[in-house]
């Protein structure tokens, strides 16, 4: 159902637009299908229709439909990173309502337990005068990473196109990655996966790309989905934010996009709308930028329960709290 | 003249007595495996025994059974850590630093500091192996070892000072193991063919010759030399795995002597306790005495000013700025959950046991056992006071998580570990004193010796002395003479 793209990503910023405007409305076609395909999965025989990217629809047995997925690049290759490339994120705080979207498109696209939230959305007061506001945070992929300096196996590693991954086949769990990251970004596999979540990634070949099937005593991130990359497409997150406040693109090319397909120039972009980088004076380098949340047209979270309601909420509700968003 | 030279042989032969009951009171605990020793053991191996069913536990489901999460990864085991690597300095303060600077009385403490500086170390460096999420993966730290890492820092340094201090506790032994060796044929013991076959491997061949002293003492002053810096630099670099990252309460450059001075603290407070205890149950007063208290107590009264001056650096010099990230942690120690903890272990383990030992008889040997019990275990609180609660604040905050991530302590899983940790370290020191003597034989009739030659020395010197008196008033009272003939 997904576009079979091998090509490698020579793409300029229009290609790789138009890549993911037509994987998007592919998807969107075969949405019917995969639904299908999901909840088929007790059996019992029933036919589903899918179309294939030759527009056509086939119709097939359930039960033998397995959801494709490109095979994955070799470790070596995913250490190398993506040449020519600067990958760049950047989150309009202005436009942004809190409304999670796109903590639940990542946890669906990386398979996540409820309680992982790769990007979380803080709700944020700097001082008791100033404006609340809500505030999605990914990994910031630093160009100076703390995480990765302290890796003694070199298990998390900084890519040539400025992401920061980890190789869960390689790493042994000492956890001083997660001490070393100053943005709470890095969350350790305590248990075995979820039975639900292995039936869900299903017989998946690892690539630290893809950070997924998951193992226990290892340590997970936001990996600015180097996969979809790969295919020409965006993060989960950037496509998801229905309120088209997350940009994502290539640094060396200058160009952001969100959702909407808006495409910006990223260096007049930032000057234009005072972009800054969160807790610029640790002296990190993320290649997260965000725009401040000024002239906003939705109301800011309240500020009234936030952190009272941690030690109030029993963690069985919380994490059910969480699954609805 | 007539007089010395029918004192040296009665001054030889109490020498030689002298000597003998030194050698039995060394060796005769080593031959009885007591009632209360077999329960003790046994008391020991269940401990031991539980601990190994929790972590074989902890293996199968992952280290999702302890009560770490996300916020603080690093919890028990690696606060535990900590405090025995600093016990493990114990051995080269007491036994290096004496040594180097030939402190007589060090002698019949060195043997016990030695051990407790070897197995902390061996259960220290077991724990962050017990902390890890994969431990199958640990050869990675050979194959894929990045030298830039901290921790590879740790296993360099940890490894090193394991080797150093397993030849510093061994070197000594040899000329005891000769003597264990030589002893036993004529004393009934249990395990009598393994013990022996022990201790002539042991001695390795030692006889006793001049070439074998002179190389015993030429190695000893080279590992003396060797250790000290070796074991500076472990605890500095056990630091730094906190101190190179940029958590509030970690980012400090004062981390390094802060470990270093806390970890001697602690340690030398364990070897006063080591003393005591060996000293009731070996029945060893008349070689341990309130004097090496006494000493041992001035030495940790410094140790605990120089830690209490370094306190209030990491603490005192945040807490005048109160920077925001460092501020809110700093609130939640001084006033907030961790309050009550953290001013018992700066005022009740540190300024209380300054004033206690500042009094000679603070430095008795009721008292220093006391303080140095209350030491021990505030040590033990402090790091983990270091570790949870900068964890429990970091830059961003704590939002909409499981409650079990926002707060930590430990759970079963985590204390039955760790108690199997300590009680394994108390099963090795068992064994070893059940085993080898807990004092250098050797040592100690060294420095006997050198009371005796001190004391002869004394007493021809003070005879001298009466001789030359007695020449120089018959001299003068010939002068005199000699004066008064010619008037």
């Amino acid at each position: 159902m997904q576009e079979d793209n091998k090509q490698k990503n020579k793409s300029n910023r229009r290609d790789f637009l138009k890549k993911s405007l037509i994987t998007g409305g592919l998807l969107a076609a075969g949405a019917i299908g995969f639904e299908k395909v999901f909840s088929a999965k007790k059996d019992s025989g029933e036919k589903v229709k899918v179309r294939a990217p030759d527009g056509k629809v086939y119709e097939a047995s359930s039960d033998h439909l397995k959801e494709y997925r490109p095979p994955p690049v070799t470790n070596a290759e995913a250490r190398r990173g993506i040449a020519g490339k600067k990958f760049v994120m950047v989150i309009d705080l202005a436009k942004c309502d809190g409304c999670k979207t796109c903590t639940a498109a990542c946890q669906t696209m990386h398979f996540t337990e409820p309680d992982r939230e790769w990007i979380k959305v803080f709700k944020m007061k700097d001082a008791a005068t100033t404006a609340p506001y809500f505030f999605p945070k990914p990994c910031f992929h630093c160009d100076n990473p703390p995480c990765t300096k302290v890796c003694p196996v070199n298990a998390t590693f900084k890519r040539q196109d400025g992401i920061v991954l980890i190789d869960n086949e390689r790493c042994i769990g000492c956890r001083s990655c997660m001490a070393a990251c100053p943005y709470s970004t890095r969350f350790f596999n305590w248990s075995h996966p979820s039975a639900l979540q292995i039936a869900a990634v299903g017989e998946m070949a690892y690539s630290p790309e893809q950070s997924v099937p998951r193992r226990m005593g290892t340590v997970e991130k936001c990996d600015f989905c180097p996969d979809m990359i790969r295919q020409g497409k965006m993060p989960a997150c950037a496509t998801s934010c229905p309120m088209n406040a997350i940009y994502f693109g290539d640094q060396n090319e200058d160009a952001v996009t969100n959702a909407s397909g808006g495409t910006v120039k990223l260096s007049q972009f930032l000057i234009d709308n005072a972009g800054y980088r969160h807790l610029e004076e640790l002296g990190t380098e993320p290649r997260v930028y965000y725009l401040p949340p000024k002239n906003r047209k939705y109301p800011g979270p309240d500020m009234k329960n936030v952190g009272k309601e941690k030690k109030k909420t029993k963690p069985m509700e919380m994490d059910m709290g969480n699954m609805q968003m | 003249m007539v007089n010395e030279k029918s004192n040296l042989p009665t001054g030889q032969a109490s020498l030689k007595s002298e000597i003998e009951t030194l050698r039995e009171d060394c060796l005769s605990p080593t031959r009885n495996w007591g009632r209360p020793t077999q329960i003790w053991i046994g008391c020991l191996l269940i401990v031991i025994a539980w601990g190994l069913y929790c972590y074989i536990h902890q293996l199968r489901h992952g280290l999702g059974v302890t009560a770490m999460r996300d916020y603080v990864s690093w919890g028990l085991y690696i606060s535990t850590f900590v405090f025995f690597i600093g016990i493990s300095h114990s051995g080269t303060l007491v036994s290096a630093i004496l040594r180097i600077t030939r402190q007589e009385w060090r002698r019949p403490i060195t043997r016990s500091a030695e051990l407790l500086t070897f197995v902390s170390l061996v259960f220290g460096g077991i724990l962050p192996i017990i902390d890890l999420g994969r431990p199958d993966r640990i050869a990675n730290i050979v194959i894929f070892g990045r030298v830039q890492s901290p921790l590879i820092w740790d296993v360099i340094s940890i490894c090193t000072y394991l080797a150093g201090s397993t030849i510093f506790l061994f070197l000594p032994m040899i000329p005891d193991m000769a003597l264990c060796r030589d002893r036993l044929t004529v004393v009934d013991s249990r395990f009598k063919k393994i013990r022996k076959w022990i201790y002539t491997k042991m001695a390795l061949g030692w006889k006793g010759t001049k070439s074998q002293w002179h190389r015993l003492e030429w190695s000893m002053t080279i590992m003396t030399i060797v250790i000290i810096p070796v074991a500076v630099s472990v605890h500095t670099v056990v630091s730094y795995i906190f101190a190179m990252t940029l958590r509030p309460g970690w980012n400090s450059t004062v981390f390094g002597p802060y470990f270093v001075t806390g970890a001697l603290y602690s340690g030398s407070a364990c070897v006063i306790l080591g003393m005591a205890a060996f000293r009731k149950m070996y029945h060893l007063e008349k070689y341990i005495t309130l004097k090496h208290f006494n000493l041992m107590g001035q030495i940790e009264l410094v140790l605990t000013l120089i830690y209490a001056y370094l306190n209030l650096n990491e603490y005192w010099i945040p807490a005048y700025k109160m920077a925001t990230a460092e501020g809110h942690l700093l609130n939640d120690l001084f006033y907030g959950s961790y309050s009550i903890a953290f001013w018992t272990c700066q005022i009740g383990t540190v300024m209380v046991p300054l004033i206690i030992m500042s009094f000679p008889k603070g430095r008795n040997i009721t008292m220093l056992t006391i303080t140095c019990i209350i030491i021990v275990a505030g040590a033990w609180v402090k790091r983990y006071l270091i570790i949870v609660p900068t964890l429990l604040h970091p830059f961003m905050p704590i939002q909409e998580v499981p409650g079990t991530w926002s707060t930590y302590f430990p759970n079963y899983v985590e204390f039955s570990i760790t108690a199997a940790c300590l009680a394994g370290i108390f099963l090795f020191i068992t064994l070893f004193a059940k085993l080898f003597p807990m004092m250098a034989v050797w040592e100690v009739e060294e420095g006997i010796k050198i009371d005796h030659d001190k004391q002869s020395a004394i007493e021809i010197r003070k005879q001298r002395e009466e001789e030359e008196a007695k020449i120089t008033g018959e001299l003068s009272a010939l002068g005199n003479e000699t004066i008064k003939q010619p008037t």
